[in-house]
C-alpha cells in the first residue's frame, strides 16, 4: 500500500498537559546559511561524549592521525568510539575541562591540527542500502561513533537493535526543536533534508517500523517544506511530515510521542515498550552520512546565539573545537555577555570556562545577556499558587515535590513521582516566588541515586556478611558435631543435637541469603527495557539510568554517575 | 573568559508575587468603587486604615523576627489581606476594631505561622471572625445603600464617626444603620413571614438587596479578569457558586416560601467576593485542580447550611476557615494522575 507522504489533513494531534508558549527567539540565528567553522589549531576530544562506558584510546602521544581515523574505541556494548575530526598530531591524553553541568574534568585526547585536513581511508560507501543486512548497517553506525544528537547521547546502534519484547511499529523523527533560541535542527532540515530523509529510511529499515512520523513545530515552515519534499523525492512510503503546534516541551521524547500518536509511554519505561522509537533529526543525518559515505561523526551543526554574541548564526563545527574559537568566528562576545550556556535557555547548563570543547550532543551555545537571563534574585516562600502544577508536562505536583525535597525527605519526593520529572524547567519559569524548583529536583534525584548505590553496596555487604556468618556457623556446628561424635563414640551414647542444629541453621541462613539476593536483584533491575535481556547487570543499570535521562532533552554529554552496582 | 555557574532555566521570569498581588488589587477596584458609592466614605477609610495597620504590623513582626522587612512589604500580600478585610467589615466600624482585626490577621494568623506561604488560614477571614464573635453588634451594624439612606454623610462626618464615635448632630445610630439583606431575610423568616411578603419591601432588587447586588456584579467582573489573567483558575469560584446554587435550588423546590432562591444567595452577602477573591487565596486553599473543585463545593454547601440553619446571617468567613483546615487533606487525596501512570490512554 502506498500513502502519499504528506496528507492535506493528515492526523489528529494530541495534547500533553501544561507546557509553555515561550518567545522563540529563533530568527536571530537563521539569517545566514550554515558554513563550516574554521579549522581550530587544537581539538580536544573527550573520551566520553556518550552515555555508557568510556572509550579506550587507540593512539599514543606523538602519533600522527588522519581525519576520520578512529582514535578511541568503544568499550563494551554501550559505548561509542571517537574519531579524529581533522589530521594532526596527538599532543596529549589527559584530564581536561569538558562540557558538563558539574564543571567536571574528563579524559580527553588532544590533537594539534596540521592544517591539511587530510582524510584517512574511509569504509566503503554503501550505495544499495536495502541489500545490506541489519548487522552490517548497525556495525557501520556503531563504528561511526553515532550517538543521539538531540542531547541525550545514547549510542544509536544500541537503540536500533530490536528488542525481544515488542516490534517497533512507529519510528518518530524528532525535529520539534522546541527550546527557544536553538535552530541547528531547523537549519539542518532546511539545508540537508535529503540526508535527514535518507537517514530516516535507514533507521526505519533497521527497526522494520511500519510507519514513520517526522514531527516539526509549526514555527519552522521552511523545514517542513524541505522535509516534505525530500520525503517525496526519495519515495519514503508510509511516512508523514507532521507539523505540530509550537508548545514547549513538545520536543521531549514522551511529549512528542503523545502529540503525534496520543500514546503515553509508561513511567520508567522507554518508548520501545509501546512499539515506538524516537530519533533526533541530526542523528538521522549522521546515520545517512555514515552509511552513504562511510563518514564517522566528526562534525555537527551548532547554533551560536544570544545577546552576548556579536553575529548569531549556525556553524558546522568539528567535534572537539573549543568554544572560544567558535565565539571568535561568530564575531566574539558583546558587552552584554553575562552567561555561557550549552543548550537552550530552559534546560541548558552553564559553562564557567569557554575553553571546553564542543561534543557530539552539544546543539547550541547561548551567550545570554543580562536582559535575556537576569541574575536570579532571592526566592521567596512558596505561595502555593499551583502555577507550577498547571504547566507541568508530566502532570506532577512540583510544589509538593519541592516541599519534600527541601526537607530532604527523599522517600516522600519519590512518592510524588520525582523520577517522572523531565527537568523541563516549566515550573521554575512560572513560579512567582522565583524558587529554583528544578534545582531541588536535580538535587533530590542525585541524592536518591547515591542512596540507591549505597543501598546496593550495603545489600552486597550484608549478603557477604550473612554468607560468612552462615559459613562460620556451619563450621562451628560441624566442629561441635565432630566433637560430640567423638564423645559419643567414646561414650557409646549418640546425641541428636549435633545432627539437627547443623542443617536447620544452614537452611535458615540459606533462605535468608536467597531473600537478600532477591531483594538486591530487584533493587538493581527496576524495569528492564525490552532489548537488554542479554546484557550484564551493570550494563542494564546503565541503560536504565540512561533511559531515565534520555526522555528529557537534556544536553548532557558526559555522564559521571558511577556504576559500581 | 569566565562565566558564572547558574542552573536552568535561563529565562526572564514572567511572574512574581508582587505582580500577582497587584493584579488582585486591580481586580478589586470596580468592586471597591461600587462599595464606596453605595455605602459611603467609610469603606475607603477602612481600606486605608486596614492597609496601614497591615503594613505596620507586618513590618513590626518581621523586625522582631529579624527578617528583612522591605521584600515582604513589597510583595503587597499584606495590602491584599487588608483590602479584603476592609471590604468585609461594616463601613462605620470604630477605628480601633479595624486595627485589632487586621493586626490579629497579620501578626497572629499570618506571621506567627511563619509569614507568607505558611499560614493555614486566610488571615482576612480569621481577623473578621475574631471581631464577629467578640463584637457581634458592631460587626452587624451596616449602613443602608445610598438609595435607601435618609441622609448621606460626608467624608468628615464619617471620619469623625469612625475615629471619635460621635454622630453628626440630629442623627441616631438606629436611624442611620441597617442590617444587611441577608440578616433581614433571616430575621423575618424566623418570624414566619413568607418570602413573597418579605420581598415586597423596596429594599430588594432583582436578586439580592438593592445596591448589594450591584456590588456583586462588580466583584464578578474583577474575578473574571483574574481568571483571564490566570491569576486564579476557574475551579474554586465556579464550584462555590455552583454548589451554593444547587443547594438553594434544591431546597427552594421543597418550599419556595421559606427557602430563598439561588440567585439571592449568589448576590447577597460576601458570596462573590468570597468566590473570586477570598477562597482563591492560594496559600490557604487547595492546590490540585480536583481538590479545588471539592474545596469550592464544600465552601458553597457550608455557606448555604450556615446561612440557613446556623447562628450567623452570613457564613462566608466560617465556611472558608473550615475548609482551610481541610485543604491539605483534600490535596493529598486529589493528586492528579501523573503522566505515564495508572490507566493510560494507550490503545
Ligand atoms: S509556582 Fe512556585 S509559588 Fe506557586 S505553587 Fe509552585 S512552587 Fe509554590
Ligand atoms: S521540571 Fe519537572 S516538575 Fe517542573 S514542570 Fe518540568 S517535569 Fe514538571
Amino acid at each position: 500500500m502506498h500513502y502519499p507522504s504528506n496528507h492535506a489533513n493528515p492526523r489528529r494531534l494530541h495534547r500533553f498537559h501544561g507546557g509553555l508558549h515561550l518567545p522563540d527567539n529563533k530568527s536571530q540565528s537563521t539569517g545566514t546559511p550554515i558554513q563550516p567553522a574554521n579549522l581550530p589549531p587544537r581539538l580536544i576530544l573527550p573520551l566520553q561524549q556518550h552515555i555508557g562506558a568510556i572509550a579506550r584510546p587507540l593512539v599514543s602521544i606523538g602519533e600522527g592521525v588522519l581525519k576520520g581515523q578512529m582514535i578511541a574505541a568503544a568499550q563494551g556494548t554501550i559505548s561509542a568510539p571517537v574519531h579524529a575530526p581533522s589530521s594532526g598530531v596527538i599532543t596529549d591524553i589527559r584530564e581536561h575541562a569538558v562540557p558538563h553541568a558539574s564543571g567536571l574534568q574528563g579524559m580527553c585526547i588532544i590533537i594539534d591540527t596540521d592544517g591539511r585536513d587530510q582524510w584517512c581511508e574511509l569504509p566503503e560507501p554503501i550505495a544499495d542500502v536495502r541489500s545490506m543486512t541489519p548487522e552490517t548497517l548497525r556495525q557501520r553506525i556503531r563504528d561511526a561513533g553515532i550517538v543521539g544528537m538531540g542531547g541525550a547521547a545514547f549510542p544509536t546502534s544500541i537503540k536500533v537493535t530490536p528488542g525481544s519484547t515488542q516490534p517497533i511499529k512507529t519510528l518518530i523523527i524528532n525535529g520539534a526543536e522546541c527550546e527557544p533560541y536553538i535552530t541547528c535542527d531547523d537549519m539542518l532540515m532546511r539545508e540537508r533534508a535529503d540526508r535527514v530523509a535518507t537517514g530516516t529510511a535507514i533507521l526505519r529499515q533497521l527497526v522494520e517500523a511500519d510507519e514513520c512520523l517526522i514531527g516539526i513545530e509549526d514555527n519552522k515552515p521552511e523545514a517542513v517544506t524541505a522535509m516534505t519534499r525530500a520525503v517525496e523525492e526519495i519515495g519514503l512510503d508510509r511516512t508523514e511530515v507532521v507539523t505540530i503546534p509550537t508548545l514547549y516541551p513538545s520536543g521531549g521524547e514522551k511529549q512528542l510521542i503523545m502529540v503525534l500518536t496520543g500514546r503515553e509511554v509508561p513511567s520508567k519505561s522507554i518508548p520501545a515498550q509501546i512499539g515506538i522509537l524516537c530519533h533526533n533529526a541530526g542523528t538521522a543525518a549522521a546515520v545517512a552520512d555514515a552509511v552513504l559515505e562511510g563518514k564517522p561523526l566528526i562534525s555537527r551543526y551548532l547554533t551560536l546565539t544570544g545577546q552576548g554574541i556579536a553575529n548569531p548564526r549556525n556553524l558546522e563545527v568539528l567535534i572537539g573545537t573549543p568554544v572560544s574559537e567558535l565565539i571568535k568566528q561568530a564575531g566574539g562576545y558583546t558587552k552584554a555577555a553575562s552567561r555561557l550556556i550549552v543548550g537552550g535557555p530552559m534546560m541548558g547548563y552553564t559553562l564557567q570556562d569557554d575553553g571546553v570543547p564542543i561534543t557530539k550532543p552539544s546543539n547550541c551555545l547561548l551567550v545570554a545577556g543580562a536582559a535575556e537571563a537576569p541574575a536570579p534574585g532571592p526566592a521567596s516562600p512558596c505561595i502555593r499558587c499551583g502555577q507550577c502544577a498547571a504547566v507541568c508536562p508530566a502532570n506532577l505536583l512540583p510544589q509538593q515535590m519541592y516541599w519534600h525535597a527541601r526537607a530532604k525527605d527523599l522517600e516522600k519526593v519519590q512518592e510524588y513521582n520525582l523520577f517522572d520529572c523531565i527537568e523541563c524547567g516549566c515550573c521554575s519559569h512560572v513560579c512567582p516566588s522565583h524558587i529554583p524548583l528544578v534545582q531541588y529536583y536535580r538535587f533530590a534525584k542525585n541524592e536518591s541515586w547515591a542512596q540507591e548505590q549505597e543501598k546496593i553496596k550495603s545489600d552486597h555487604a550484608r549478603i557477604r556478611f550473612e554468607a560468612r556468618t552462615a559459613r562460620l556457623a556451619r563450621m562451628e556446628a560441624e566442629k561441635k558435631a565432630r566433637l560430640r561424635k567423638k564423645k559419643a563414640v567414646l561414650k557409646k551414647k549418640p546425641t541428636k543435637a549435633g545432627s539437627t542444629v547443623d542443617p536447620k541453621k544452614a537452611a535458615i541462613q540459606a533462605a535468608l541469603k536467597r531473600a537478600a539476593e532477591k531483594k538486591a536483584k530487584q533493587a538493581e533491575e527496576g524495569v528492564l527495557p525490552g532489548n537488554t535481556e542479554q546484557l550484564s547487570e551493570p550494563q542494564k543499570r546503565q541503560i536504565e539510568q540512561a533511559d531515565s535521562r534520555r526522555s528529557d532533552n537534556r544536553q548532557t554529554s558526559v555522564e559521571t554517575e558511577t556504576q559500581d552496582g | 573568559m569566565r562565566f558564572p555557574s547558574i542552573t536552568s532555566p535561563h529565562t526572564e521570569l514572567p511572574n512574581s508575587v508582587t505582580k500577582t498581588m497587584l493584579w488582585v488589587i486591580i481586580a478589586l477596584i470596580p468592586g471597591s468603587i461600587s462599595m464606596i458609592w453605595y455605602f459611603g466614605w467609610g469603606i475607603l477609610i477602612n481600606m486605608l486604615l486596614a492597609s496601614l495597620g497591615a503594613v505596620l504590623s507586618e513590618a513590626l513582626v518581621l523586625k522582631l523576627r529579624g527578617r528583612p522587612v522591605l521584600p515582604a512589604i513589597k510583595d503587597l500580600s499584606a495590602v491584599v489581606t487588608a483590602l479584603l478585610f476592609a471590604l468585609a467589615i461594616p463601613p462605620l466600624l470604630p477605628w480601633w476594631l479595624t486595627l485589632i482585626g487586621i493586626s490579629f490577621a497579620i501578626i497572629v494568623v499570618k506571621q506567627l505561622y511563619g509569614g507568607i506561604g505558611y499560614n493555614p488560614f486566610n488571615p482576612a477571614m480569621a481577623g473578621y471572625v475574631l471581631l464577629l464573635v467578640s463584637y457581634p453588634v458592631e460587626m452587624t451594624s451596616w449602613l443602608p445603600p445610598r438609595m435607601l439612606a435618609e441622609q448621606i454623610m460626608d467624608f468628615n462626618q464619617v471620619l469623625s464617626v469612625i475615629f471619635t464615635g460621635t454622630l453628626p448632630a440630629g442623627l441616631m445610630w438606629d436611624a442611620i444603620t441597617m442590617a444587611t439583606p441577608l440578616d433581614i431575610m433571616r430575621t423575618q423568616l424566623d418570624l414566619n413571614i413568607m418570602i413573597s411578603e418579605i420581598r415586597l419591601s423596596t429594599l430588594w432588587g432583582d436578586f439580592g438587596g438593592v445596591g448589594w447586588e450591584w456590588v456583586g456584579n462588580w466583584y464578578l467582573l474583577g474575578g473574571l479578569f483574574l481568571i483571564y489573567k490566570r491569576v486564579i483558575s476557574w475551579h474554586i469560584p465556579v464550584s462555590i457558586l455552583a454548589a451554593l446554587l444547587l443547594m438553594a435550588m434544591f431546597f427552594q423546590t421543597l418550599d419556595q416560601e421559606t427557602y430563598p432562591f439561588g440567585l439571592f444567595h449568589i448576590f447577597s452577602g460576601g458570596t462573590l467576593l468570597c468566590a473570586f477573591f477570598i477562597a482563591t487565596d492560594p496559600v490557604s486553599a487547595c492546590t490540585t485542580r480536583k481538590g479545588q473543585l471539592v474545596y469550592g463545593a464544600c465552601i458553597g454547601i457550608l455557606i448555604y447550611i450556615i446561612r440557613t440553619w446556623g447562628g450567623y446571617p452570613d457564613a462566608v468567613a466560617f465556611a472558608v476557615l473550615l475548609l482551610n483546615m481541610a485543604a491539605p487533606t483534600i490535596d493529598y487525596y486529589t493528586q492528579p494522575r501523573v503522566f505515564g501512570h495508572g490507566t493510560m490512554k494507550n490503545d
